[in-house]
């Protein structure tokens, strides 16, 4: 695809309406104590559609060359990994110490 | 050389601009570093022996007005680059400026609420809290800071004349950069903030 087919201002617009709501709807379950057993994924899940609507749509990804998004993909797939297997391992051993 | 020229004279045998090529590299590189800071926060998250504790001192109003401020900003910083391509340079120097205003307001909230976290005695070594917090911000805000002097400069050389849609792609890889500062706070503000 080429690299110069981008997105519409109007496209912008309704982007940046739907990333305030988001950011309305994280600090709003924030404060509801029916949504505390589920906050932890919920807010997970909402940041992630954030992440991905500025990455797609302002950093123009969805348009530009899959090259790209592969030098983008890769390294933030590894930091993903580099993230959760420290999770795992710390707390992994923290159980083990703790005989939990 | 003619900007035909300049733009040829970056092209990689796979057609695409080496400039922009190199940048999503960076990008890529960048995604490593604060993901190691972010699992450095996440692993300390809850260890603290001594207060204050993140429930304590986070301010999640102040700190939800700072998220709307950078989403904002990166709306404008797409539209710099939009009417910059278009050649409509009035437009391209206006939001180029908002861009860099708003990364101003964020910064300012920034030392605001460190100010006030050490004024109610969090600093960088009071507790792992504080350590981590203060590292993956600070990174964050520093990020921010060459952010707005890059976006300063480019609006001075646009004031001057020297920015068109023939250099555009300067102001595509000034977004990118931009953009990604967006998009680490969006985490941020999710695992630091809002998930306490």
């Amino acid at each position: 695809m080429s690299e110069q087919a981008h997105a519409t201002t109007g496209t912008y617009l309704r982007v940046a309406a739907i990333l305030v709501m988001i950011t309305l709807i994280e600090v709003g379950i924030f404060y509801v104590p029916t949504f505390q057993t589920v906050l932890v994924p919920v807010l997970l899940f909402l940041s992630a559609v954030k992440f991905t609507l500025v990455v797609m749509f302002y950093m123009h990804l969805k348009f530009d060359n899959r090259f790209f998004a592969f030098l983008f993909g890769g390294p933030l797939l590894l930091g993903v990994v580099v993230v959760v297997s420290l999770l795992f391992i710390f707390y992994g051993a923290l159980r083990l110490r703790t005989g939990s | 050389m003619t900007p035909a020229h300049t733009q040829e004279a970056h092209r990689t045998s796979m057609g695409l601009d080496s400039r922009k090529m190199a940048f999503w590299a960076f990008i890529g590189s960048e995604c490593l570093l604060f993901g190691s800071l972010i699992s450095t926060y996440l692993v300390y998250k809850g260890r603290s022996l001594t207060g204050p504790f993140p429930h304590e001192i986070l301010n999640i109003p102040f700190t939800s007005f700072s998220t709307f401020d950078l989403l904002m900003s990166s709306l404008a910083m797409v539209l710099a680059l939009a009417a910059v391509q278009r050649g409509d340079m009035k437009q391209g120097k206006l939001w180029l400026l908002v861009t860099a205003l708003l990364g101003l307001v964020f910064l300012g909230g920034q030392f605001w609420e460190f100010s006030h976290f050490v004024h109610e005695g969090l600093g960088l070594t009071t507790n792992l809290f504080g350590s981590t917090f203060y590292v993956l911000t600070g990174t964050h805000g520093a990020h921010v800071t060459v952010g707005v002097i890059w976006l300063l400069t480019l609006w001075v050389q646009a004031l001057r004349g020297k920015l068109g849609p023939a250099n555009a792609m300067t102001v595509e890889i000034t977004g990118l950069y931009w953009h990604f500062v967006d998009v680490v706070w969006i985490v941020i503000f999710t695992v630091v903030y809002l998930i306490q």
